[in-house]
């Protein structure tokens, strides 16, 4: 039996600076995961990503990430999203830092 | 140490200017991610989770004071000021921008350094004995050897796409302090019985998902057949490896498919095709590349100031018990700089502890300094007597902990903090044990033990070969972690056995204390080392430990 569709969000690196990015309802490639379009049907989620994969002079290894919605936009699924969209934990560095 | 020749210079240099016109084309479109992706490869960069990283191959581990604080430099200015040394004795710089890497190559490339074949299956850097050229027990500088062996497999026209990846290691002593063992082919030196001084040559050895010691493949070797011989193993192996599954791709299981016997027939035959082409030219170049690593000139001095440095303070006397090694010139010692401060990122060094290091070796230390498999940095050749200037400053930089060889010296891969492959995380993991062992006060009296960390099967943490290895997994969404015992990276190399079930990210660090202190109850004097005590006790009291409900 085919599994069930779960949400998910398009993500990337950056081609430039290699950060990790995903894709906005507008369209536009944020380093905030929470910005991120939440896909919940997947034949769009399929061809969204076809589009994004075409889009190699702004991103690298675009693929589809398991998420789920918040208040506050999708939030990560599993722990290595979590980390992409948080930065390393043994430094203040990466978005973690942006942030503050 | 090797000084690069104008054909050196000009390679390093010509490359630099050859991946900056593939990032321009990368970036103004001209060239897809597929098509750009070997190249980049071929230069060390990676795209990891948050980031790019560069590798930078420290050839055999050895770095003068000019190149440490190029490489202070490169990460002031186009990292976030550290580096962070590997168990491949390379650099690896975590935040890299990629039109920034042709700078951060030219940079390289002024100090004689490279990141050439850091990735790609070719002949990847390769690594030496650390205490190279100044250990006690050594028969012979090994690095001469492995200098040969890169200018030999840098662009070698027959081996730039093998199979898979291919490491080498040597050592010049009988005492393996490079894991030759755990490598596509190690050399380990050794003297045959006229007292030649030859290589034992071992092929099929590696770590990583399918585990394997290397099998003795010549047991001696004359130092002057070693490059035929190696480019035959190399040759034999290039149309043998399988490439049909990127798994089972590694000599490892070439020699393992094949048998040692049969491998050493193929191999025998084409070193016999191959010898009469090598007509001793390399020979010559290798009589150049010995003059340049004549060793220094030791110095005669009185050993009274590190007497009475001894005496008068307990903490440089903990540092001398525990950091150095015994050096084959009188009146000198080999240091180790621990890069494990308790609670630090195992092999990370700031841009101004990377200078402290330069200015100690340019000083003190003969221009020389190492980079170790344990990612540590080591000044190989101090008098006695300038040691307890060097630990001052060494202090005063932060770099002066005293636990070399110990439960906190411990080995982690970058794990999923960074790196895209890991199925786990490996620095917190690291930073826990070596904060706990601290607050217990223990570690000198548990003394030498290994603890090996990887963030996934590929192994680069070397957990196999840790007295106590751990293996950070993905189990089901969770961070899981697996404990093997009695791996050992020696020259009685053997793989650990896995404990049993793993632990959860929140349960490993006790797991690991109930182990230790497990070990301490069982040991029948302080002079019995952790493996020592598996060795004779075996699995079964140790488990006890970690899986106390189990055994109630």
């Amino acid at each position: 039996m085919p599994r069930a569709f779960t949400p998910k969000v398009i993500t990337a690196n950056a081609l430039l600076s290699g950060d990790a990015v995903w894709l906005t309802p507008e369209g536009r490639w944020s380093t905030e995961l929470s910005h991120a379009e939440l896909l919940t049907d997947e034949a769009q989620a399929t061809t969204k990503l076809t589009a994004a994969e075409a889009r190699a002079s702004e991103v690298v290894g675009v693929y589809l990430a398991d998420a789920r919605a918040t208040a506050n936009g999708p939030a990560p699924v599993h722990f290595r999203e979590a980390f992409r969209a948080r930065g390393p934990s043994n430094y203040p560095h990466g978005k973690q830092a942006e942030a503050s | 140490m090797y000084q690069y020749s104008d054909f050196d210079s000009h390679f390093v240099t010509n490359r630099a200017e050859e991946f900056r016109a593939q990032v321009a084309r990368r970036i103004d479109g001209s060239l897809t991610e597929d098509e750009f992706k070997p190249f980049r490869l071929m230069n060390g960069l990676y795209l990891q989770l948050h980031a790019y990283m560069l590798r930078v191959a420290i050839p055999y581990g050895t770095l003068n004071a000019a190149q440490m604080r190029q490489l202070a430099m490169i990460a002031e200015r186009w990292d976030k000021g550290y580096g962070h040394f590997t168990t491949r004795q390379n650099i690896q710089f975590n935040w890299p921008k990629l039109q920034d890497v042709p700078d951060m190559l030219d940079a390289l490339a002024e100090v004689g350094m490279h990141a050439i074949q850091t990735s790609g299956n070719t002949v990847r850097n390769v690594t030496a004995d650390h205490f190279a050229g100044a250990a006690a027990d050594e028969i012979a500088d090994p690095r001469p050897i492995a200098e040969l062996l890169r200018q030999w497999s840098t662009d070698h026209p027959e081996f730039q796409a093998l199979p898979r990846k291919f490491k080498i290691a040597v050592t010049g002593s009988e005492t393996d302090r490079a894991v030759t063992k755990a490598h596509d082919i190690g050399l380990r030196m050794v003297r045959n019985a006229a007292g030649e001084a030859g290589f034992e040559v071992i092929v099929g050895g590696g770590l990583g998902r399918t585990p394997m010691i290397g099998q003795v493949i010549r047991p001696f070797l004359p130092v002057a057949e070693l490059l035929p011989y190696v480019e035959a193993i190399v040759s034999v192996y290039n149309l043998l490896g399988r490439r049909d599954n990127k798994y089972k791709a590694r000599i490892k299981i070439t020699v393992h498919e094949h048998g040692i016997a049969r491998i050493r027939e193929l191999v025998e035959a084409r070193f016999e095709a191959l010898k009469s082409r090598f007509t001793g030219a390399s020979q010559q170049i290798l009589g150049q590349i010995e003059a340049m690593f004549a060793p220094p000139h030791f110095k005669q001095a009185s050993t009274a100031p590190f007497d009475a440095a001894r005496q008068a303070d307990p903490l440089f006397r903990s540092w001398s018990d525990t950091n150095l090694s015994p050096h084959k010139a009188e009146g000198y010692a080999i240091a180790s700089i621990s890069l494990k401060k308790h609670g630090a990122t195992p092999g990370d060094a700031t841009s101004a502890q990377m200078r402290v290091m330069a200015d100690l070796a340019e000083h003190y230390g003969h221009n020389e300094l190492r980079i170790s498999h344990e990612q540590n940095v080591i000044l190989p050749h101090v008098h006695l007597s300038d040691l307890p200037e060097v630990y001052a400053a060494l202090r005063a930089a932060d770099l002066a902990t005293a636990n070399i060889g110990l439960a906190s010296d411990i080995i982690a891969c970058p794990g999923m903090d960074y790196c895209a492959l890991a199925t786990a995380r490996s620095i917190p993991v690291a930073q826990e044990i070596a904060e706990r062992f601290a607050a217990l006060q223990l570690e000198h009296d548990i003394g030498a033990l290994k603890i090996k960390i990887s963030g996934c099967i590929n192994a680069c943490g070397h957990h196999h070969v840790g007295h106590i290895g751990i293996l950070g997994l993905d189990r089901a969404g969770v961070e899981n972690y697996q404990i093997t015992l009695g791996g050992d990276g020696s020259e009685t190399a053997s793989i650990g056995e896995r404990a049993g079930p793993g632990f959860a990210a929140d349960a490993i660090v006790p797991a690991i204390e109930r182990l230790v202190l497990g070990y301490l109850a069982l040991r029948q004097d302080a002079s019995e080392t952790f493996l020592q005590a598996y060795h004779r006790l075996g699995a079964a009291p140790f488990k006890a430990a970690l899986y106390p409900e189990r055994s109630a």
